[in-house]
């Protein structure tokens, strides 16, 4: 078969990748006293599908490799060992390994063989030492019944597309054979003329009868990697098997017939392996979801900007033409507005992708690291569904890393310190999501030892970053921490303390248009809380005209525009301009002078927009109030630089390009000149 | 015009040259996205004299440099001729595109690499890192620019954030 079967590469890499994260998360979920029979199928079917992928592939070192992995696991899966923790260090040590080889490969690099070579060792070292007497809850494995010796009847009609997705029937045959005697029938009776024959086609179908001690679900293990491409029927005899009836609930498969295992929950369907029922298995989160580039959506957003624009040149159109123009058209217009504006929500709904994306990789970094500082950890996580865009989703991960090993290093003690202190020895880290307005908040917070003020002040003197006589409050103190270079670790580990860090969290964070915060209690412990734009795509905007330029507001920071009237304005100590606002003083910034723009009112009246911004309030004096519009963000820093004060661009109706105001940044710069 | 028909010898390099205050300048020719007219842009806040500001290029956002300003040239009324060249430059190993204002385009000269005379060092009353060199086209001084040191040395280089 000459088929060219790198083209699938790309999704088998995928998948792949995808499947050592379930199998990841299924070992670390894995209870080392009673393992759940389900958590370890999980962790075996990823072993078996990466095997019959890689074999098929040509990838020989991994299924290799794998090959160990799965007789380890076969052997747990049997319950003919038990899951030690040196058992489910060594997975997870696999599971890094596979991850490595599959980037090797991925990329085209040579592998680290030596590694692979050791790690795979260990395995076969682990099954080799297994102990010979079977654990007790095996006892009762003789008491299966070995008169009748169970038959399967195997029915498996390939696919015209079989042999396209890289499927290799032999292969299967092989591995049923190790499940039993094995007969095949090939039935040759779709076979077409040779001269209509497509070699690339399989017109084949196969009967086989498999007698042996085996049980449906690792039968249909050998055809998992076919799912889709195939019609699989299994029919047992002599097996007491619950009807086909039962098959829509998943239910454990028969009693066990020969091994021990504690039964998998596998839905007992014997009718052909469809698409749902593929869904049913490998879990909840896909039901009906189909993999999209990320390219293929950004162009799709784009398109639907630039729609966005076109329509609202149309609607501005008709609105100037509004006496000739005809009402059918008026209408259509209005209706191409609604639909439009659904349109690109619903673009913008498919980039939206759950926190628990970011979050996943957390418990293994966590036990790991815990494990080498010897510290216990428990990681608590909550608001993992809350959804955010995949652009903000992709750049958080690493502040948050950083953040999560800042806690554990610095933050959490050692259980020996934790009960001197009279806490309990293994601290809890808790990573929680939320909406908070339009922002997502994601929190950080452990119940350590906080943050040592005297520590930090005494390092900030050393480096120089503040004068030896500078008093600090609290928040002051705590804001050096994110001064670059700043690090308290006693001593550099390779975990933190090499001064590279929070102030890269910081930098991050800002650039996603977000801000962090910090609070902590001496001996209670930490809480970083992380605000993030839902998007950094659109947003609700409130033009408002200073001078010939308009700008947009960012609607959800404007508390309340009104008029100014004569006198509502007063100095305070001759520089500062404040009004009354609710009982308040405000800040009064004439938006004309921090941008250097003329002013059609010369300050004499026109529209106060209170906003408020890093939990700052102002009154920004503007000209005029336009329309409010939804905004697509463009970004400037693309083909220009960063521009304080302002936040971005975006594309008005008319063609023009509007700036996006950045009002945290105003205020601040309003504040260095009110004070210079 | 006559010569950029003929096959290119290897190692030609294609040059648009524009004029700008009575002098004649050069870009490479491979680097240049378009040419269009002048328009009404939006202003920056608190951005250098000469960054004009942006517009939207086929949605896209691409800053305006005026070159006279840049080059400390008598600044002129923009008229008829005013064109602005889309360029693509290299900073940082990241692409940018970039409008220059000039006085008009003049025409496509293909320059032998041996014909390129360095620029003759004024010491540091002239900034000369962003000429690639001299050129002499049908008997009139051509200055070649190089546009990604343009760009980094000074041009983008002193705008906020960059």
């Amino acid at each position: 078969m000459t088929l060219d079967l790198t083209q699938f590469h790309g999704v088998f890499f995928e998948e792949s990748f995808e499947a050592l994260d379930s199998m990841e998360a299924a070992l670390l979920k894995l209870d080392l006293g009673a393992p759940d029979a389900e958590l370890i199928n999980t962790v075996f079917r990823v072993a078996h599908s990466i095997k019959g992928g890689s074999a098929t592939f040509g990838f020989t070192e991994i299924a290799s490799f794998t090959h160990s992995l799965e007789t380890l696991l076969d052997e747990l899966r049997g319950a003919r060992m038990q899951v030690t923790q040196e058992i489910s260090n060594q997975l997870l040590k696999s599971v890094d390994v596979m991850r490595e080889m599959l980037r090797a490969v991925q990329a085209k690099q040579p592998l680290d063989v030596q590694r692979v070579a050791d790690v795979q060792f260990e395995i076969e070292l682990i099954i080799a030492r297994k102990p010979q007497t079977p654990p007790a809850d095996a006892a009762f494995a003789p008491a299966v019944p070995k008169a009748a010796v169970p038959r399967w009847h195997i029915s498996l009609k390939p696919f015209p597309q079989f042999f396209a997705h890289g499927n290799d029937p032999l292969r299967m045959f092989e591995e049923l054979g190790k499940l039993g005697t094995l007969e095949v029938k090939a039935d040759l009776s779709a076979l077409p003329a040779f001269a209509d024959l497509d070699p690339q086609s399989c017109h084949l179908a196969w009967t086989l009868e498999l007698s042996g001690t085996s049980d449906e679900a690792s039968i249909r293990q050998v055809f998992d990697w076919a799912e889709g491409d195939c019609a699989v029927e299994i029919r047992g005899e002599n097996i007491p098997a619950p009807t086909p009836a039962a098959a829509a609930a998943p239910q454990p498969a028969p009693a066990p017939i020969a091994t021990p295992a504690p039964a998998p929950a596998e839905p007992a369907v014997s009718a052909a392996l469809t698409q749902s029922e593929a869904q049913a298995v490998s879990g909840v989160n896909e039901a009906g979801s189909i993999r999209v580039a990320v390219e293929k959506i950004d162009e799709l957003m784009n398109t639907v900007g630039e729609l966005v624009i076109t329509q609202s040149m149309l609607t501005e159109l008709g609105r100037t033409l509004e006496e000739t123009l005809p009402e059918t058209l008026q209408l259509g217009l209005a209706e191409l507005e609604r639909n439009v504006r659904e349109l690109q929500e619903s673009v913008m709904r498919v980039r939206m992708l759950p926190i628990s994306f970011v979050f996943s990789r957390f418990p293994r970094m966590v036990r790991d690291l815990a494990q080498r500082l010897g510290k216990q950890v428990e990681l608590l996580i909550t608001g993992e569904t809350t959804e955010l865009d995949k652009t903000v989703l992709e750049k958080i991960g690493d502040p948050l890393v950083h953040l999560v090993r800042n806690s554990i290093d610095h933050g959490l003690e050692k259980p020996e310190v934790r009960r001197a202190a009279g806490k309990p020895a293994s601290g809890s880290l808790r990573l929680h999501a939320c909406h908070r307005g339009g922002n997502i908040a994601v929190e950080v917070s452990d119940d350590g030892a906080g943050l040592n003020a005297e520590r930090i002040v005494a390092k900030a003197r050393a480096r120089n970053l503040i004068g030896p006589q500078d008093t600090l409050t609290p928040e002051q103190t705590y804001d050096l921490i994110f001064a670059p270079g700043f690090s308290t670790a006693e001593q550099t580990t390779d975990v933190s303390g090499r001064g590279v860090g929070l102030d890269v969290v910081k930098r991050n964070v800002k650039e996603l248009g977000g801000s962090i915060e910090l609070s902590s209690e001496p001996g209670r412990g930490a809480r970083f809380v992380i605000t993030l734009p839902l998007t950094l795509a659109i947003v609700d905007g409130q033009s408002v005209a200073v001078g010939r330029e308009s700008y947009i507001v960012p609607l959800i920071s404007i508390i309340e525009s009104l008029q100014l009237r004569q006198g509502s304005l007063s100095r305070v100590a001759g520089r500062g301009e404040v009004f009354a606002f609710r009982g308040d003083y405000v800040p009064v910034i004439r938006l004309h002078e921090v941008f250097g723009v003329p002013s059609a009112r010369e300050g004499a009246d026109g529209i106060i927009v209170v906003v408020e911004g890093d939990g700052r309030r102002a009154g920004l004096l503007v000209d005029d109030l336009l329309g409010q519009q939804q905004v697509v963000i463009k970004s400037l820093d693309m083909n220009f630089g960063r521009v304080d004060g302002v936040s971005g661009a975006t594309i008005l109706g008319d063609g023009s390009v509007a700036l996006i105001l950045d009002l945290p940044g105003i205020i601040r710069r309003a504040n260095a000149r009110a004070n210079a | 015009m006559s010569e950029a028909a003929h096959e290119l010898k290897p190692g030609v390099e294609q040059f648009l040259t524009f004029a700008l205050g009575g002098e004649e300048y050069g870009v490479n020719i491979l680097r240049v996205q378009g040419i269009q007219g002048w328009d009404r842009c939006t202003a920056i806040p608190n951005t250098p004299p000469y960054v004009l500001g942006v517009i939207n290029l086929r949605g896209a956002i691409v800053p305006i440099v005026d070159l006279r300003r840049r080059f400390g040239l008598p600044a002129a009324e923009f008229g008829p001729t005013t064109v602005v060249i889309v360029v693509k430059v290299a900073r940082q190993r990241q692409e940018r595109t970039l409008g220059l204002v000039v006085d008009a385009v003049s025409e496509v000269c293909n320059v032998q690499p041996e014909d390129c005379k360095p620029p003759p060092d004024f010491g540091a009353s002239v900034e000369t890192g962003f000429v690639q060199g001299l050129v002499t086209v049908n008997e009139r001084m051509v200055i070649l620019l190089d546009i990604d040191k343009l760009v980094s040395e000074g041009l983008l280089g002193a705008l906020p954030g960059a």
